[in-house]
């Protein structure tokens, strides 16, 4: 196996740990730390920060060391600073569908092998509008 | 709804063992680890997509392991007990695929690597989804029903 591979693979299960041991994989949980007025769960704004510390470490502190990465030619980082009309209307639907059911794409993910129909059904949807969106842009940008 | 306990600790190292993660794929392939992003690469180009699929393999075999081995000692399970109406996940479903591919981003390509770099996009970005969904529930559950 090539090496950036196998650390896109132990970035994925790294996370898929860390999502299950602090119970983000549970939309009530989610949903939880979004109600702010009922019996509100401030745990999301923990993982949040301790993730948001950790990265800011290797961010500022390991990966300025470096010339390169370690597996790949160069570091690919979006490099846009605008903000436009795409990101603000793709931010506000995301936060619709996260507010209606307390799943984003990672822990939506994380629950296939439980098998539970309605998240299987979530992802196969989600999946599909990706699929869809992605096919019209591409289009688009080809034109 | 159902109550769930705050638990702060294990939201602590959950959360720190996510920053790994994404500094791991950011040192060693160069990139921002934020899965609506790595799943779109697999879906829309699968052929040159290979760390993403990777990825997503990872993330499928960690809950794939704890299922299979239930270990009761710590809470570390998937939810069995989904409380979500079907209206709320069809219509969900196609919101967060759009949105996070309009958006280039989700909770962990905008909410931990972006600003964890401090990117002024993913900034805006979490604050505007958080909102809105902070909106959404309580809407939901104080408002409307």
């Amino acid at each position: 196996m090539k090496a950036s591979n196998l650390t896109a693979f132990c970035a994925g299960l790294v996370f898929s740990l860390g999502l299950l041991l602090s119970q983000m994989v549970d939309p009530e949980k989610v949903l939880n730390f979004l109600d702010f007025f009922g019996n509100w769960d401030p745990s999301l704004l923990l993982v949040m920060g301790a993730a948001l510390m950790v990265y800011w470490l290797g961010f500022f502190l390991i990966k300025p060391k470096m010339s390169k990465p370690l597996f790949t030619t160069d570091f690919q980082l979006p490099g846009k600073s605008n903000l436009d009309k795409p990101l603000l209307t793709g931010a506000v639907l995301f936060g619709l569908g996260w507010g209606i059911t307390g799943l984003c794409p990672g822990p939506a993910l994380a629950n296939i092998p439980g098998g539970e129909p309605k998240l299987l059904v979530f992802v196969t949807l989600m999946a599909a509008t990706i699929w869809g969106f992605d096919k019209i842009l591409s289009k688009k940008l080809a034109d | 709804m159902m109550m769930t306990e705050f638990t702060p600790f294990t939201a602590l190292a959950g959360g720190a063992l996510i920053g790994l993660a994404g500094v791991l794929f950011l040192l060693a392939n160069g990139k921002v680890m934020g899965v609506s992003g790595l799943l779109g690469q697999w879906i829309s180009a699968p052929k040159n997509a290979s760390p993403a699929l990777y990825f997503l393999i990872g993330l499928l075999l960690g809950p794939a392991l704890v299922n299979a081995f239930q270990i009761d000692a710590i809470q570390i399970k998937l939810p069995t007990e989904i409380n979500l109406e079907w209206w709320q996940i069809v219509t969900g479903a196609v919101f967060v695929g759009l949105g996070t591919r309009m958006g280039s981003g989700c909770t962990s390509g905008h909410g931990v690597c972006g600003i964890g770099r401090f990117s002024p996009r993913s900034i805006i970005a979490t604050c505007v989804f958080m909102g809105i969904a902070i909106l959404v529930v309580t809407l939901m559950r104080h408002v409307l029903f």
